[in-house]
């Protein structure tokens, strides 16, 4: 309830150039030569101090992506990407694998304070709440600069730290579970991440074992002309339960950059995973120049028994964005879910959606996106479910409704829907409208301004999805939204 | 698409030679035919990564090219006709097809209803008749590969003129009747001018056990303030390969009703092409598709409001038997000038058997922003509480299915006016059913 | 207060006020009665700023402000409030969240301070205890839900937490029960002040047992044809309309 005041307020204290997160840092960075060899993949290895199967991996991953061609897809269109004039690896150049917080650049965390991620252990805990701690990885370009609580994690047998670590500490886990969700020949990008990602979080919680605290990782884009190829891998165990929250955010730039994320998760029987997304990398200005192109690969495997994954996103970045966070629910009741936000403004470009792939017996999936398309934004829902010969007794709900404010944007919903069972069933239903008049008018008979009526009533229309967040993460989201839409009425 | 790298197929090489020896042949300036066939062959047969035929894969299924047949003897055409059941106790002006050529024999032109004009259209092509340049009227039905390949091979059809009400129902009655496989490419335009009415019936039958190809096209220009009521029944033979088009460009404050029936061919698809070219106008397009055996039946169907103030509903009903597939995409566009466009598209599927699939695609694609647009899809099994209701009341289960999927098609079926037509379609739903017990 | 004068709207092209002229005076209760599609409805939306009607003549002026040049949030703040005879429901945003964020609104548009939290809950308890509105249906979405007469509640509990200066009720009492009747118009009575003025439009007499008005204007096509005393009720209630309509014929 105060969230809608704060967003009100943070309505009217921005101007137009509303991308707060758009500054940048100096900090000496170390580069790998630009563009992509199988000498750069080498030096990446290298400075992570990889296995040699590991090397193997990427170098093999880098010969399948030569093979490929980079997708045309429908609704989305840019200026094609020049992968020889990208920088793979960028890291702080002062001690770029700290053991400490206190050999962390100073103004890397200067960074983060201004992002609002608390690094400090003890300032956290210092908070008022102190039973709602976060532990955070927090990743700067290609390298995790810092992972908070890892030693109170280990105690309760929780693997938190950045995959590059967990590469040399855990090999025979990663080797076992990395590329098992997302192979990597499956999709161009998601194979150009195979070859050179750099880091990313690795997340592994033992049988029975209900993660003491939220997860999450913070990837910060800063440098120039790079691309950031982040890989995520979290594996629950038997039994076990994890909620794991991811943010991003990025500086302004006139250039376009690349992110080309993987997240792989995996629940075993009787798990449960909770991921949930703030995207707000920068968008690019209001005539479309920079902004980041975000083309992420994620995807969850219910791979045991009565497993659960749930994907939030609430996306307000990125220049375009293309990603469908899907589950694959291949064990018998496993359960996958899906709630989204996606809000387009200025000359954005959203195309996302889910897939819930019914494999298992009584596999259940509930699909809740909520697009908002503002500007001169397109704005795409694109979701596919099915159900495969033996998935008897698949139920899946779908519930998309779009909004569109303004009429030079557009809000397009392309849902899959394909049952090979007969026992399968399905429901989906779908929306496009604007804001009502009637409602608009009732708000300001009360004395609501234009703006605040809009973002009153937007707040309103996803809130069966913000619901799904942790606590501060819907305040953060809420605000994020109001912002994304700043200067779309009137 | 960028698969311009794809090896020709047996069937897309016979298509190209069957264009070259037929095309000097065919009546008419063959600019427009090159041109079409020239588009169609720069991509070839549609496949399934093609978006628009994602589940129907033409490439796949079609393995031959059927050769076009010469006009029937009048016996021959006399004896395909008196084999032809479909909405024939319909009481309508009977304008037949026979192997893709008009029976103009079958029509007394001295007697036709007030305000009705008929052209058989291989003459008109003959002769540049000058509605030739009102055929094609939804501009993106060119891009169709199907479409295409009909504008390639046309070689008869009619055109229709509706000046003004026209009572007795017109029926397109197209038969196909050869004991082996024989292709068809019939074009029919029918143009309603503006205030005008007419019930258009449009039925579909071949011969069991020959692999039939019927490519046929029906188009529509329906001015303002007309009312038009559509009704097509696929009964085609069971091998056939049946593609079919409707396009149809509708002006304002007409009132436009489809529906197709299918229950017949191997593999069927009907593509629908509707723009609403004008305000305040009221546009209906249902389906009801039953499906057996190892059929497959695709309804595609695309509707532009070209205009603001439209209405637009949609609703398809597919049942599933056996290992049948059905295929529903649906695509709703509103530009940006469409404003208080009013959209609702709904799809359901009946899966009555393990085995069966459905597919389906219902798209908005929505630029306008005071609009009202929704679409629904479910798919699944007849409702087993009341299956059991009415089981529990005496009904043997197999009777208690077919009323629940007569209630279901039923609600696709009840939009028909024309009683006699809307009677036949329920009795075609009920010995679909019987077959099935 | 309130002075309209020679008010004339059209919404399509129909004409639905036609020279409408009315005074409501500072602390007065005046009450409308008229028949179904008289335009008492549209008087009131037009009063507090609705997009669709197009206003082709008059003007409307409260305290002397001419609230045809403001927009619908402006004349909120300046004092008008209307309880809608339909009220809308907004999915999703809590009732308490709305009426947080109408409260501090209209306080910052009349430059005042932003009430603290635990005070705006004290005094939306308060009201809602007074108006038996359960604290629960206040978690709900702003009347999602709600029945007839839980909506008509909620709208006063909004007025009584706004404070308005100027009240219009469109058929508040339709839709609600006989205590339901009391207890919203116990609300209503708690308002009246003389820095307040009331438009109540009603078509039944047993609203004004309990809201007492000071004057009664009958409406019939578009305009106010007759002014009285609460006497006018009554005799409306014994004789219906048949005479307007008559006189109009003739
Ligand atoms: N948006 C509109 N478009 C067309 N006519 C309208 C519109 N809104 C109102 N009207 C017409 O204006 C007339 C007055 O309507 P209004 O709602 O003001 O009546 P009312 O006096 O409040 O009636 P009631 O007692 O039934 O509430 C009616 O004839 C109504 O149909
Ligand atoms: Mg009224």
């Amino acid at each position: 309830m105060p969230a809608v005041q704060e967003t009100i307020d943070q309505v009217r204290l921005i101007d137009v150039d509303q991308y707060k997160y758009g500054f940048e840092t100096e900090v000496e960075m170390e580069k790998s030569p630009k563009g992509l060899s199988e000498d750069v993949i080498r030096f990446i290895s290298a400075k992570k101090g990889e296995p040699e199967w590991m090397l193997q991996w990427r170098l093999d991953a880098y010969k399948r992506w030569l093979t490929m061609k980079e997708p045309d897809w429908a609704r989305v269109s840019y200026d094609k990407i020049d992968y020889n004039d990208i920088y793979y690896y960028a890291a702080p150049k002062k001690n770029p694998a700290p053991k400490s917080l206190d050999e962390v650049d100073p103004e890397i965390l200067k960074t983060y304070e201004k992002l609002g991620i608390p690094l400090r252990e003890q300032e956290i805990l210092a908070g008022v709440e102190p039973e709602r701690r976060v532990a955070v990885d927090a990743v700067f370009d290609s390298v995790s600069v810092a992972t908070t609580f890892k030693e109170e994690l280990a105690k309760a047998g929780v693997i938190f730290m950045p995959i590059s670590e967990a590469i040399r500490e855990y090999p025979d886990l990663v080797r076992q579970y990395l590329g098992s969700v997302v192979p990597v020949t499956d999709n161009f990008f998601a194979t150009l991440n195979s070859a050179v990602f750099t880091d990313g979080s690795f997340v592994y919680i033992p049988p029975g074992v209900r993660c003491p605290m939220e997860l999450s990782t913070y990837f910060r884009i800063n440098e120039k002309n790079t691309g950031q190829f982040e890989r995520t891998l979290i594996i629950a165990d038997k039994g076990s339960y994890v909620s794991y929250l991811e943010g991003c955010t990025a500086p302004k730039r006139d250039e376009n950059q690349l992110h080309a994320a993987v997240v792989e998760l995996i629940a075993l029987d009787d798990a449960e995973i909770k991921y949930s997304t703030v995207q707000n990398w920068y968008p690019g200005d209001a005539e479309g120049r920079g902004g980041i192109y975000n083309f992420v690969t994620k995807r969850g495997d219910c791979r045991g028994r009565n497993s659960v994954i749930t994907w939030t996103q609430v996306e307000t970045g990125s220049a375009i964005t293309w990603k469908y966070p899907s589950c694959i629910l291949r064990g018998d009741n496993s359960r996958g879910e899906f709630y989204s936000i996606a809000v387009s403004n200025g000359m954005q470009q959203v195309d996302s959606g889910t897939k819930m792939i019914h494999l298992g017996k009584n596999t259940t999936s509930r699909i809740i996106s909520k697009g908002i398309a503002a500007g001169r934004s397109e704005n795409t829902y694109r979701g596919l479910v099915s159900a495969h010969r033996k998935a008897t007794g698949a139920r899946n709900f779908t519930n998309c409704d779009s909004l569109l404010i303004g009429n030079q944007c557009g809000a397009h919903t392309v849902p899959y829907i394909e049952s090979k069972n007969a026992t399968a069933v399905f429901e989906h239903e779908a929306t496009t409208s604007k804001i009502s008049e009637d409602q608009m008018f009732y708000c300001q008979q009360r004395g609501l301004s234009e703006e605040e009526a809009t973002a009153l009533i937007v707040n309103g229309f996803v809130k069966d999805v913000l619901q799904q967040l942790p606590m501060e993460f819907a305040v953060e989201a809420q605000k994020l939204i109001s912002i994304s839409l700043e200067g779309s009425v009137g | 698409m960028a698969d311009v790298t794809l090896m020709k197929t047996p069937a897309e090489t016979a298509l190209v030679q069957a264009f070259e020896s037929a095309k000097t042949a065919l009546p008419g300036n063959g600019e427009s035919r090159a041109q079409a066939f020239e588009q169609f062959n720069a991509r070839g047969l549609p496949h399934r990564r093609v978006e628009e035929f994602k589940y129907t894969d033409l490439r796949a299924l079609l393995r031959e090219v059927a050769p076009f047949a010469a006009a029937p003897s009048a016996d021959e055409a006399k004896a395909a006709l008196a084999g032809a059941k479909a909405l024939a106790g319909v009481e309508a002006l009977q304008v037949p097809f026979v192997n893709g050529h008009f029976m103009r024999e079958a029509v007394d032109f001295h007697a036709l209803p007030e305000n009705l004009e008929i052209v058989p259209l291989a003459e008109a092509l003959a002769n540049g008749h000058e509605w030739l340049s009102r055929l094609s009227p939804v501009p993106w039905a060119n891009d169709n590969p199907v479409y295409q390949l009909n504008t390639s091979f046309m070689a008869d059809g009619v055109m229709i003129r509706v000046a003004g009400p026209v009572e007795t129902p017109v029926h397109l009655r197209f038969v196909t009747a050869a004991s082996s496989a024989i292709a068809t490419a019939t074009r029919v335009l029918v143009v309603v001018e503006e205030g005008a009415s007419v019930t258009l019936l449009e039925t579909h039958e071949s011969t069991d056990g020959a692999n039939h190809q019927p490519n046929d096209v029906v188009e529509m220009i329906a001015g303002d303030r007309t009312n038009v009521q559509h009704v097509r029944v696929n009964a085609e033979g069971d091998k056939a390969l049946a593609l079919s088009t409707l396009a149809a460009k509708i002006g304002g404050e007409a009132v436009f009703n489809s529906i197709n029936v299918t229950a017949g061919a191997a593999t069927s698809r009907h593509q629908v092409f509707a723009l609403l070219n004008g305000e305040n106008t009221h546009l209906r397009v249902n389906g009801a598709t039953m499906l057996k055996g190892s059929q497959h039946g695709d309804s595609t169907l695309v509707v532009e409001h070209g205009a603001p103030h439209c209405e637009s509903r949609e609703l398809f009903k597919t049942v599933i038997d056996n290992e049948a597939t059905g295929v529903f995409q649906g695509k709703i566009i509103v530009p940006h000038h469409a404003q208080k466009t009013d959209g609702r598209m709904m799809s359901a599927a009946l899966l009555l058997e393990e085995g069966g699939s459905m597919n389906n695609k219902p798209e908005l694609e929505i630029f306008a922003d005071d609009v009202q647009c929704a679409h629904g899809a479910t798919c699944g099994q007849l409702d087993e509480d009341l299956l059991f209701y009415l089981m529990a009341r005496g009904l043997p289960k197999k009777e208690a299915e077919s009323l629940l999927v007569q209630a279901f098609l039923g609600e696709a079926l009840e939009f028909v006016e024309n009683d006699a037509a809307r009677e036949a379609l329920v009795g075609t739903v009920e010995s679909w059913l019987k077959a099935r017990s | 207060m309130l002075e309209i004068k020679n008010l004339v709207v059209q919404i399509e092209d129909k004409r639905i006020l036609n020279g409408l002229n009315l005074t409501v005076n500072k602390g007065e209760v005046a009450a409308i009665m008229g028949p179904n599609g008289s335009g008492k409805s549209t008087l009131s939306y037009v009063i507090a700023g609705k997009e669709d009607y197009e206003v082709l003549d008059g003007e409307i002026l409260l305290d002397g402000q001419n609230l045809l040049e403001m927009e619908p949030d402006q004349r909120a703040a300046a004092g008008v409030f209307l309880a809608f005879q339909y009220p809308l429901e907004i999915p999703g945003v809590a009732s308490m969240t709305f009426l947080k964020a109408t409260l501090n609104a209209q306080r910052k548009a009349r430059g005042q301070e932003e009430l603290t939290t635990p005070d705006f809950i004290k005094r939306v308890n308060a009201a809602a205890q007074q108006l038996e509105i359960p604290k629960d249906m206040l978690k709900r979405a702003l009347n999602v839900g709600f029945s007839g007469g839980e909506k008509k509640r909620m709208e006063i509990l909004q007025m009584a937490l706004l404070q308005p200066s100027f009240c219009i009720l469109d058929e508040t009492d339709s839709g609600l029960d006989i205590d339901a009747l009391r207890i919203v118009s116990e609300g209503v009575n708690a308002l009246r002040s003389p820095d307040r003025a009331f438009l109540v439009i009603t078509h039944y007499q047993r609203l004004l047992n309990h809201i007492v008005p000071d004057t009664v204007h009958v409406m019939h096509a578009g305009r106010i044809v007759k002014t009285g005393g609460k006497e006018l009720a009554l005799e409306l209630e014994a004789n219906g309309y048949a005479d307007y309509r008559e006189s109009e014929a003739a």
